[in-house]
């Protein structure tokens, strides 16, 4: 299966199944679109019609060229993977994230917020408490089997509501490093408003990644992030974020924003930050009800997919510029990259990642606490909705219809479950407005690429 | 060649064998928390 498209100037032809990305020229691009159909003399002739200033022996050539790359398994390659994701699927449980509910509770009031506010589908509002964080690092590792690197993620809320728990959380789990062989990975995602020298200070020693929730321009921020009584946010934790993202010399952060209806100019977010000196940034599209005012729908399309063009093409002009930064949707692995069986299989979630709530109750993933059909067990007891866990186990790319032909299904594997679930009740499905706007992050994610590849042949 | 320049070299029926140790990041882990983003991880063997 290929697919080929044009974007800034480039034509790009990607071999899905061998992963293989080309950039060719007008001639090939419009040859490979027909290669399988036609006969090599069908094909020639089509091509003298549609490019009559070209010499026969040039599309003989470009002919040649384009069965060497199927004869290299670079091009038109079958897709042989679905018999290895039934032994995929059938191995041992393993649990090797945690993203911990630290605080169901939150400083800020954020409309979109698929968290309420913390309180997650009606949940109470509670902190967790370190005696339920410890056993949850204990949960993890008895349930890790041989795996040694383990994620926690601190979450919410606000887990800085509640941050001593977190510092006895990592204390507590560094002691199990010692004991266990193990090796524990901290993140911590925050709004900044309680922000101090001494969060920061524990952060850059502890915490492999921070995500810094930021949505651009003050008022794109301001409208969406207030504080309960409606002051905005924007003031109080842009200096925090700035200070906090040069401690970390720019790195293993994000400062991660959410786009929505209200600014579908995302672009100018993305480079407001940019701008400010952030490097690593990452501004997504809200996941909300339809209904509401502000979520994106699918006559805005052709906007959004203009923004990310806009986006990219800026990130070509500042490659290896003192201005360059780096788009989280945009980052792409072509010379390496995650294994197929990453790849088929998505995040984990149900399986592999499992959220904790302040109480210790298991959820497949932070996106489905609170919606108690979605209840797997809890710390204490492990893992007690077994078919639940079956189900987001066998959940992959060839479980799914809609990804069985899809360009992108060894990039997203399949796309979330929750967004799945929350636009059509059933988590082997696919929400169709995510997939087109990932859809097109690849797309410009591989033309960057390309460009990179050419303005470094060119130095 | 004249007419393609192909950008990557590894091939990902390669994977077949060498893949599947689990090793590697858990993708909302990173910044995403509501899409799922797989193609950007790096595998732990290629650190």
């Amino acid at each position: 299966m290929i697919h080929q498209y044009k974007n800034n100037g480039y034509n790009i032809v990607m071999d899905v199944n061998s992963g293989a990305i080309h950039v060719v020229d007008d001639l090939m691009y419009d040859m490979i679109g027909q290669f399988e159909s036609l006969s090599k003399e069908e094909l020639i002739q089509a091509m003298q019609e549609k490019h009559p200033e070209i010499a026969v022996d040039v599309m003989e050539e470009a002919y040649g060229e384009i069965q060497e790359l199927k004869d290299q398994n670079a091009l038109f390659v079958e897709d042989v993977y679905e018999p290895y994701i039934d032994e995929f699927t059938n191995r041992p449980n393993v649990v090797k994230a945690l993203c911990l509910h630290i605080a169901h509770d939150c400083n800020l009031s954020c409309e979109y917020c698929f968290a309420d506010e913390g309180t997650y589908n009606g949940m109470p509002k509670e902190l967790m408490s370190l005696e339920v964080g410890k056993k949850a690092l204990d949960f993890l590792v008895e349930n890790s089997g041989n795996r040694r690197n383990l994620e926690v993620d601190f979450f919410g809320g606000e887990p800085l509501l509640n941050w001593e728990v977190v510092k006895g959380i990592v204390n507590y789990g560094r002691e199990l490093e010692k004991t266990h062989d193990k090796k524990f990975r901290f993140t911590l995602t925050t709004n900044g408003v309680r922000l101090n020298d001494e969060i920061m200070e524990f952060a850059n020693k502890e915490m492999g990644n921070v995500v810094l929730s930021i949505d651009g321009r003050p008022e794109v921020h301001n409208r969406m992030r207030p504080f309960p009584n409606g002051a905005a946010s924007y003031d109080i934790v842009m200096p925090k974020f700035q200070k906090f993202a040069e401690s970390r010399n720019q790195t293993n952060y994000y400062v991660r924003g959410t786009f929505t209806r209200n600014n579908k100019d995302f672009a100018k977010d993305v480079i407001h930050l940019a701008d400010l000196g952030f490097k690593e940034i990452s501004v997504e599209p809200v996941v909300t009800d339809p209904k509401e005012p502000y979520a994106l729908q699918e006559e805005d399309l052709p906007e959004l997919f203009a923004e990310y063009d806009e986006l990219a093409a800026e990130m070509v002009k500042r490659y290896k510029k003192d201005n360059e930064f780096n788009f989280f949707h945009f980052m792409i692995d072509l010379a390496g990259g995650p294994c197929v069986y990453k790849r088929l299989s998505g995040c984990g979630s149900g399986t592999e990642y499992l959220a904790v709530t302040p109480t210790g109750d298991l959820y497949p993933c932070h996106q489905f606490v609170g919606k108690k059909d979605f209840l797997m067990g809890n710390i204490y007891e492990g893992v007690k909705n077994n078919e639940l866990r079956e189900e987001f186990k066998k959940c992959n790319v060839y479980s799914k219809d809609k990804c069985k032909n899809c360009f992108a299904r060894f990039y997203c594997s399949g796309g979330c479950a929750a967004n799945s679930y929350n636009a059509h009740g059933n988590i082997n499905d696919a929400y169709d407005l995510g997939c087109e706007l990932q859809k097109k992050r690849i797309e410009c994610a591989i033309m960057i690429k390309a460009a990179e590849a050419e303005l470094d042949a060119e130095e | 060649m004249k007419h393609v320049k192909t950008l990557n070299t590894k091939k990902l029926c390669n994977t077949v064998k060498t893949g599947g140790c689990g090793e590697c990041q858990t993708s909302c882990q990173s910044a995403c928390k509501t899409s799922c983003t797989v193609g950007n991880q790096t595998c732990e063997h290629d650190k």
